[in-house]
């Protein structure tokens, strides 16, 4: 039995099941949301509540805020993806920087021939898929340390390709991006609603917010999802799930291309956000940025991802604005964010592998009494006699 | 055909960086299962630190002392405080610290010498040797660059066969646990494993920054040709390393020679996954990459 | 020390009396799993305590508490004057515990002279630290014990067959210039003649060096034959000590127990 034809006849508890009249199936719909503890009915409840509190903000707040919360958009897209490759199937990438480009460029491209912004940031999802395609097929076959030097091999190589073909990609200089102006429609209804016109920020802003949302919703059901549960099984234990009649290969490729899908549509949104595509804007550190986000935020967990994009985002004014006060020059206090990052990655993996997110569960755990003894951090995967050997290697 | 032997010639002295480069990779590696994303941010880091010696007066020789033995205690240090504590967890986690350590030093170099572009001395002349009427692609530091690389490696191979500590350091490496029952203080092998592979590592970056410029991410192709050289030599093997260095360094400039030097990163990812599709074990590796 | 005049002969025999080693009330676990119950084992320089039981009892797990890569959770390990509970085992090998670990532990990138080298290395150590020159094994010496690694002594130890791996681990072992040995199933898919000959050669150099030997075997059989003192495990505890012949004689304990 193939896995695709598995899940084609295991019910999957995130995905109504295509049994009945739509009505009946309408209503069955909105009993799965109704009752508590059903995944996609909590699903629907985050995605509705972080709805308003995002109209909220970007409705509040100054207009840089805003800027912040597009940023923050398409780091939470690109993280998103990131967190199902790495922290649920345990694939590092480390050269999502370079699938984000990919999403970056088309977007660009297509964007002057006339398509809609909406199916030009598709079209450069679907690019950056396909180049995920490829890139998994080669990553499926590695692990650990040579998957992170493959994908960093990309995310190096990958860049001189505007070099290359500066004719059509500007070189060095990159394209810029005509940014969309607000629809009629989506300006009178904000009118309607708020009672003024809203910026192109604004409106930006609302975009990223609309692709994150719907990414954090659909993950969050894959994540649940029987794929979700099979994807966590390869990566604890790759043995026993080859035995289980897993196919490894696929189900790797899978994950590859779901989350360079999701790198593809935060490389769109950036483009319009930023306005520019160009290689100095898809670095190393870019992709760097994106595992710290994730490692950070905590492996595996998509409320980590949105944490620890939170953290790449707003950190770096904070400590920025620290470091000038305490008498650094912009350019050396605008180091101090990577610095913190660089630092904060180490100290999480030593001392908190499972990230903030697990520090919040721990925390609420605590708070709720709930804590058995047997609830640690989910991926320190020690064995006993490692960890006695350890013991006593320390003390050497 | 002269421009053949050019690119031959540059291709050597520039391979012979990465292949020491590979070399550092590798007895980490062999020793520790990890592999040092963070080496070429090592690399810049004692780079600079020679830079300062320079400033302040120094030989450039009394600079590369100081900064093979600051990359000697950056590994030490770093092996012990960082790597140690995350070494028997999850493989990906001293993955995710030597990137942490990576983007951490690139930072403080930033913020300690500045971001500027600055020029680094080389001791030795930068323009082609002449042989009769030609001119070559070789320099004097070239030739240098070779040469130093090969005392490296000849100096590594004399203490790795012929010498007790390298003997223990040998089994620390192939098996832990039997070592130690030999009373082989394998905790205090591997910290001297990284230092001695940073030294290597400080080196390849004071190599490659001779007679050019350096910033703090200039060590960033590095680090990608450098790990392309190690797993086409297989990651286990150091002379596999050696190899991979010289046959990297020549590829990569004939690419840039006959097609461009922007398509060289693209040329070393190519590379990379021709070899982990083809023989993931490297050209003289033995260990299989996945382990099912 | 007696031995101005080195390898005219076999190893002179020591002169001062070596170090007792005592083993006692030794738990150990791993995580959920208790492993090791209170196991006292009685042990004398000049003698051989077999340890026995079937798969799973816990000698495995006794020998590398008492080599230290196990840590215990009570009990005690003392080698002489020394209290080695608990201690590295780098640190236990240097006191004078070799232990031969199971699945022989030849490091097989190494040649055989490199393996036997290691030996050697905390041999001299050992040797100056007591603060006498006299080496009581040298390289050649353990050539000449086995004959069959000699000729081999240059090539990948990966490359030796299950018996010679034998003689290369207990070749180290003695080269480390051990007080105690601990030997974790030597008799491990060796052919009989292969196991005859070899605990001949162990019984040789218990007696002459008086060395305490652990030796844990499933062979019961032969172990007991070569052994005084016989400890039989079950589940962790200890369930039976007496002398050899005593334990070889018990039908009840054999049937129970040993499986012959
Ligand atoms: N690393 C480990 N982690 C967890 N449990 C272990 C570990 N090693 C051994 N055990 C358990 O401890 C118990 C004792 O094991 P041990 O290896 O000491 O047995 P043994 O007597 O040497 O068996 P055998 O004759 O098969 O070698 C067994 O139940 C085993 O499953
Ligand atoms: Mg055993």
């Amino acid at each position: 039995m193939t896995d695709t034809e598995a899940a084609a006849d295991v019910p999957t508890p995130g995905r109504p099941q295509p049994s009945g009249p739509p009505a009946s199936r309408w209503s069955a719909l909105v009993a799965r949301v109704r009752r508590p503890g059903t995944p996609l009915g909590r699903h629907l409840r985050g995605l509705v509540i972080g709805a308003v509190i995002v109209i909220a903000l970007l409705e509040l707040v100054s207009p840089f805020r805003v800027s912040q919360i597009t940023t923050l958009s398409y780091y939470v897209v690109a993280c998103a993806g990131l967190t199902l490759l790495t922290g649920i199937n345990g694939q590092i990438s480390l050269g999502h920087g370079a699938l984000m480009a990919v999403g970056g460029y088309t977007t660009a491209l297509l964007l002057p021939a006339g398509l809609p912004f909406l199916v030009a940031i598709l079209t450069g999802a679907v690019a950056a898929g396909i180049v995920g395609i490829i890139v998994g097929a080669a990553a499926a076959k590695l692990h650990g340390p040579y998957l992170a030097g493959a994908t960093l091999a990309l995310a190096v190589g990958l860049p001189g390709l505007a070099l290359a073909f500066a004719d059509t990609l500007g070189g060095e200089q990159g394209l810029t991006v005509d940014v969309p102006r607000p629809p009629a429609w989506f300006a009178d209804a904000h009118f309607f609603l708020f009672g003024s016109d809203p910026s192109t920020t604004q409106y930006l802003a609302y975009i990223g917010a609309l692709v994150a949302g719907l990414v954090l919703f659909l993950l969050a059901n894959l994540h649940t999802s029987r794929y979700g549960r099979v994807w966590r099984a390869v990566r604890d234990d790759e043995v026993a799930a080859e035995l289980a009649g897993l196919r490894l290969g696929r189900l790797r490729v899978l994950a590859f291309v779901v989350s360079a899908v999701c790198a593809g549509l935060a490389g769109g949104v950036l483009a319009l956000a930023t306005r520019l595509v160009a290689p100095s804007g898809f670095t190393i550190v870019l992709s760097l940025s994106l595992i710290a986000a994730v490692v950070i935020g905590g492996l595996g967990s998509l409320t980590g991802a949105v944490l620890g994009s939170a953290v790449i985002v707003f950190l770096p004014p904070l400590v920025t604005g620290l470091g000038a006060r305490a008498g650094l020059s912009d350019v050396q206090a605008a180091e101090l964010a990577p610095l913190t990052y660089g630092l904060v990655l180490v100290l999480v993996m030593i001392f908190a592998a499972d990230g903030a997110a697990g520090l919040v569960r721990r925390l609420g755990g605590r708070l709720r009494r709930r804590q058995g003894p047997g609830t640690g951090p989910p991926r320190s995967g020690h064995d006993a006699a490692q960890e006695s050997d350890d013991a006593a290697r320390r003390t050497s | 055909m002269q421009q053949f032997l050019d690119l031959t010639l540059s291709g050597l002295s520039q391979g012979a960086i990465y292949a020491a480069f590979a070399l550092a990779l590798v007895l980490i590696w062999r020793s520790t299962r990890v592999v040092n994303f963070a080496q070429g941010a090592m690399g810049m880091f004692t780079t600079y630190l020679a830079l300062l010696a320079v400033d302040a007066g120094w030989s450039y020789w009394a600079a590369l002392l100081l900064a093979l033995g600051s990359g000697l205690l950056l590994g030490a240090f770093i092996e012990r405080v960082v790597i140690r504590p995350v070494e028997n967890g999850p493989e990906l986690n001293p993955v995710i610290v030597t990137l942490g350590v990576f983007i951490a030093l690139q930072a403080l170099a930033s913020l300690l010498f500045g971001a500027q572009y600055r020029s680094f001395p080389a001791p030795f002349g930068l323009t082609g040797l002449q042989a009769g009427s030609v001119n070559l692609a070789i320099t004097p530091y070239g030739l240098f660059t070779i040469g130093a690389v090969l005392v490296t490696m000849i100096a590594l191979v004399a203490l790795f066969r012929f010498t007790d500590l390298g003997l223990r350091l040998r089994a620390s490496a192939f098996n832990g646990e039997v070592s130690r029952l030999l009373g082989v203080p394998v905790g205090r092998m591997l910290t001297l494993g990284w230092a001695l592979a940073a030294v290597v590592g400080s080196l390849s970056g004071l190599l490659i920054a001779g007679g050019e410029l350096v910033w703090p991410a200039y060590m960033d192709p590095l680090i990608v040709y450098g790990f392309v050289a190690a797993v086409l030599g297989g990651l286990d093997s150091p002379a596999g390393a050696v190899i991979g260095g010289v046959a990297i360094g020549l590829a990569l400039s004939y690419v840039s020679g006959y097609a461009g030097s922007e398509f060289a990163g693209l040329a070393a990812l190519l590379i990379l996954v021709a070899v982990l599709l083809v023989r993931p074990a490297g050209l003289f590796g033995r260990a299989t990459v996945r382990k099912v | 020390m007696t031995a101005p005049e080195r390898r005219s002969e076999r190893p002179a025999p020591r002169s001062t009396a070596p170090p007792a080693l005592v083993v006692e009330g030794l738990t150990a676990t791993y995580g959920p799993v208790t492993a090791l119950r209170e196991v006292s084992i009685p042990t004398e320089p000049g003698r051989v305590t077999a340890v026995l039981g079937a798969n799973g009892a816990g000698k495995t797990t006794l020998l590398r508490t008492i080599s230290g890569l196990v840590r215990p959770q009570a009990g005690q390990v003392r080698l002489g004057e020394r209290d080695l509970t608990g201690a590295a085992p780098e640190t236990v090998a240097g006191a004078g515990v070799a232990h031969v670990p199971e699945g022989r532990g030849v490091i097989t990138e190494l040649t055989v002279e490199e393996n036997l080298r290691l030996g050697s290395l905390l041999g001299r150590r050992r040797a100056s630290g007591r603060g006498g020159p006299a080496r009581g094994w040298s390289l050649d010496d353990v050539l000449e014990l086995f004959p069959a690694i000699a000729e081999r002594r240059r090539r990948p130890a990966d490359t030796l067959s299950g018996g010679e791996r034998q003689m290369l681990v207990i070749g180290r072992a003695l080269l480390t210039e051990p007080d105690v040995l601990l030997l974790d199933e030597p008799s491990l898919g060796l052919a009989p003649r292969v196991v005859t000959q070899i605990f001949a050669v162990l019984r040789d150099l218990t007696e002459q060096h008086a060395l305490t030997v652990v030796l844990v075997e499933q062979n019961a059989r032969s172990a007991l034959e070569v052994a005084d003192t016989g400890v039989v495990l079950a589940l962790g505890r200890v369930v039976a000590v007496s002398e050899a012949a005593e334990l070889a004689a018990d039908q009840a304990l054999r049937h129970a127990y040993l499986g012959f």
